[in-house]
């Protein structure tokens, strides 16, 4: 037996939870350049406009946020040197770092951090809308310094989690003329970051290029970064064996690549520096339906599925069994195991099906439902024949709808035409950005990934509201509790599984993987080893 | 001048084939559920719904579907092809930049596979039933018969992951800029694989095709009365066999470029090439609506053009084969 096994996979996971910057006795060298597969092509580039993985993977080098993480996942100053909040959670202040510019020579001011959060946050960037939907203002009384004005209370571990990811400034100067969507420098950003664009040729790739005058002293190391575009996965695998990719992002590549490469002694396939990018994978239920409005049935379903058995035969070591939707890496706000859950139980499952009145007919079939997957990971294309076969045990007979990404955000979330659908939820630092949208009542028609199960508790959407606004962390933790106990009862919908992207480092590669959001941060000190 | 003439002509009568086309297109599209603006929130992992109203009158797509079919086609009259969602450019802009790789990978598959199509052929033929010919065949038929992604992702582990002469895929190397003669060469290194990829099987077709015909046309009269007259048998083959057996081949040219534009797409994604074919697909997922109309209006074009040139060709080979009639 050569090579870890998987046993040692999932012990080397849990280890690297708190990442520890790897060899950091080696001196840095400056110089190299950096090969990134870029697996999906954006529409635009600016972190300000658009929160989404495939765009900090480029735009998080060239602009910065206000605040990053650190290693141990604690919110640290980036363009902010400090901040502070007033006790009733309505204003919070931001010193900003002095002497940083713009790679067009402007010096970096906070009318800057005003006009992004006022014109971009709060009116465009998908999260940020939610997030700042209360921002009021934000005041400039002096070139570095911007307080945040609130209408309603806004919880300083909420705001300074979300951040990280929906706080990156763009340059007013830049932007203040003309339509902001289609300004030039979505696609040619500018920015305060390590690294300056240099080109992007679509279909190809983006070059960027060290910035000399960064804030930073003697940093950045690397002399270049390139992102490879190579859509097919074993296409990307084989560029990751051939030398021209040193790194592959966000699980983009197969399953099975990954686990051959992180046997390769030149690689490395692991979750460390993606805790913050954790997902769950979902099974929606479609209370439209009367079957599975019973919430017997809802129950029995999950207590179908044998979980750990599948991850364990076609998940290998990336993923866990999901406890809830808060997530186990979220530490502020993960309740613990301890919440009421659905263990693997095909006689209680069956059981609970004839109590609600579906017996079994012609060929074992107690009645049919459409199972939707999303097009996205081949995990969830694995997961849902598993729910097909699983499902068939206990008499529920599934048919597969598959649909391209357009095709299924549009029947699922607007016209509802389904009866179970299944993708991920990916938790962003905190419930209230990413996850208390799947259960809130009232969220309009047609916005994907909320709550449009065609169900509402008024108990659950209350303590929603209240952990939205709470500013005591102990209680706001509570109230989370307290949501995850209440809808892991009701099930509206079921986040079984648990998976950390999964990053495919080159070896060469250092400091890699040092935050728990590695994969969007500066690479500010990162360096290559000949 | 008469064949400018000409060209006109056949342009003219490809229209209403063009029109259909595109219409068809758009309708197409239109049964498939889902917008540009659902696939940029896949993209972009969500968004509220005013953000999305929003994007959709940024769009366009606010509109009824007739009007915006009959919006695209008075646009298209003035040979304006639109705005791409998917890239913020106007589509003629994106084309025009993907064009170059695909047009280089056809008639490079093209040319790798007619001529070596002709040759192969050639010998089998001279050779029929002996174990040249075997051999040949039997290569063609593996050909024909490997799928394209299959071959080219096998050639990708060989001759880049193992023997590093080759690069696993892209248009150029980017992290060196070439210029002059160094640049062209460094395309070409990039191009082999690929171009082998799509050849390949084209050229199992073609050396079938070759190879029926010059047996078909060797047993014609005027190759015995050639032999008669005493002429080398070489000097038989070239001037007399061979003009005539190209006839099937250059049909095949003609029917096949379509069919090339087709395939391009899956050895332009297995090997990262910034081409048309990709571009196609991209746009169908991300709904990109003017762009795909974009690329079927030059890729239609791209056929009809070649199509007139092997037309001409025709003429030349055969003069009884009038470009007129």
């Amino acid at each position: 037996m050569t090579g870890p096994t998987r046993r040692d996979m999932l012990l080397m996971g849990s280890a690297a939870m708190l990442p520890v910057p790897a060899m950091a006795q080696e001196t840095p060298r400056r110089g190299g350049v950096l090969t990134v597969h870029f697996a999906t092509e954006q529409r635009i580039l600016n972190p300000s406009l658009q929160a989404s993985t495939g765009v900090y993977i480029v735009g998080g080098k060239i602009q910065e946020a206000l605040l990053d993480l650190d290693a141990q996942g604690n919110p640290v100053g980036t363009l902010a040197e400090s901040w502070e909040s007033a006790p009733d959670g309505l204003t919070h202040t931001f010193r900003l770092r002095r002497g940083v510019t713009w790679h067009d020579g402007r010096p970096f001011t906070s009318a800057d951090v005003q006009f992004t959060a006022m014109e971009m946050w709060k009116k465009i960037l998908n999260y940020g809308t939610t997030l700042q939907q209360f921002l009021e203002a934000v005041d400039t009384p002096d070139a570095h310094t911007a307080v945040f004005r609130y209408s309603r209370p806004m919880p300083q571990g909420l705001l300074l989690r979300a951040l990280p990811d929906l706080g990156y400034i763009s340059p007013k100067h830049v932007f203040e003329s003309g339509d902001i969507r289609q300004n030039p420098a979505n696609t040619a950003p500018i920015g305060t970051g390590p690294f300056r664009f240099v080109q992007y040729e679509r279909g190809q790739f983006i070059i960027a290029e060290r910035n000399p005058n960064y804030w930073r002293e003697n940093m950045p190391y690397l002399d270049r970064i390139v992102w490879r575009v190579v859509g097919d996965r074993a296409a990307a695998a084989a560029q990751m064996e051939a030398g021209q990719i040193l790194f592959a992002p966000y699980s983009s590549l197969s399953i099975a690549d990954m686990q051959r490469l992180g046997r390769d002694p030149r690689f490395e396939a692991t979750t460390r520096g993606n805790e913050g990018n954790v997902r769950t994978n979902t099974l929606e239920f479609n209370f439209r339906n009367p079957v599975l409005a019973d919430i017997r049935v809802r129950r029995a379903i999950a207590h179908s599925l044998n979980v750990p058995f599948f991850i364990e035969n076609f998940l290998g070591p990336f993923a866990k069994p999901g406890t809830g939707p808060i997530p186990s890496v979220s530490t502020d706000y993960y309740p613990g195991p301890d919440m009421p859950q659905y263990r693997f139980d095909t006689a209680l499952a069956n059981r609970l099906l004839d109590e609600a009145g579906h017996r079994r007919g012609a060929g074992g079939v107690r009645f049919t439902l459409r199972l939707h997957p999303a097009p996205w990971g081949e995990d969830i294309a694995l997961w849902s024949t598993f729910i097909q076969q699983s499902l068939g045990q206990v008499g529920i007979r599934i048919e597969i709808v598959r649909l391209d990404a357009a095709g299924y955000l549009r029947t699922v979330y607007r016209e509802h035409a389904f009866d179970l659908a299944t993708g991920w939820h990916q938790y962003r630092s905190d419930p209230a950005v990413s996850t208390t949208v799947w259960y809130r009542s009232g969220s309009p028609v047609g916005a994907p990934w909320t709550n449009q199960w065609g169900w509402k508790d008024e108990r659950i959407d209350a303590i929603i509201d209240a952990a939205a606004t709470e500013v005591d962390p102990v209680k706001r933790r509570a109230l989370y509790a307290d949501f995850v106990r209440a809808v892991q009862t009701e099930l509206p919908l079921w986040m079984p599984i648990e998976q950390i992207f999964v990053s495919v480092f080159n070896r060469r590669i250092r400091n890699a993987g040092n935050n728990p959001r590695w994969a969007s941060s500066t690479w500010h000190d990162t360096w290559l080893a000949p | 001048m008469r064949v400018l003439r000409l060209a006109g002509r056949r342009l003219a009568a490809s229209l209403p084939t063009l029109l259909l086309i595109l219409m068809g297109m758009f309708l197409l599209l239109q049964f498939a559920p889902g917008d540009t603006v659902d696939a940029l929130m896949a993209q972009i992992g969500g968004g509220d719904a005013a953000f999305a109203e929003e994007m959709r009158r940024f769009y366009g797509l606010d509109a009824g579907i007739a009007a915006q079919l009959w919006n695209y086609l008075l646009r298209l009259a003035t040979l304006d092809l639109g705005f791409s969602a998917i890239y913020g450019k106007p589509v003629a802009t994106v084309i025009l930049e993907r064009l170059p790789p695909t047009i280089l990978l056809m008639a490079s598959a093209l040319s790798f596979a007619f001529f070596f199509g002709l040759v192969l052929g050639v010998i089998a033929a001279r050779r029929v039933n002996r174990w040249p010919d075997t051999l040949i065949s039997t290569l063609g038929l593996i050909f024909y018969a490997t799928p394209s992604f299959w071959f080219g992702l096998m050639a990708i582990v060989v001759f880049s992951v193992y023997l590093q002469w080759l690069p696993a895929g892209g248009f150029s190397d980017i992290t060196q800029s070439y210029t002059g003669i160094a640049a062209v060469l460094d395309i070409a290194r990039h191009l082999v694989l690929p171009t082998l990829t799509l050849g390949l099987i084209f050229l199992a077709i073609y050396l079938r095709i070759m190879r029926a015909s010059m047996l078909e046309v060797l047993s014609l009269d005027f190759v015995r009365t050639a032999r008669a007259k005493g002429l080398s048998e070489t000097r038989v083959v070239a001037r007399h066999v061979l003009r005539n057996a190209m006839l099937p081949m250059v049909t095949l040219i003609g029917l096949q470029a379509g069919t090339m534009l087709g395939g391009s797409v899956v050895v332009e994604s297995v090997f990262a090439l910034p081409g048309l074919g990709r571009l196609a697909y991209e746009s169908v997922v991300q709904r990109d609506l003017n762009t795909l109309l974009g690329i079927v209006f030059v890729s239609a074009l791209l056929v009809i053009a070649i199509n007139f040139v092997v037309d001409i060709l025709y003429a030349r080979l055969d003069p009884r084969i009038s470009s007129e009639s």
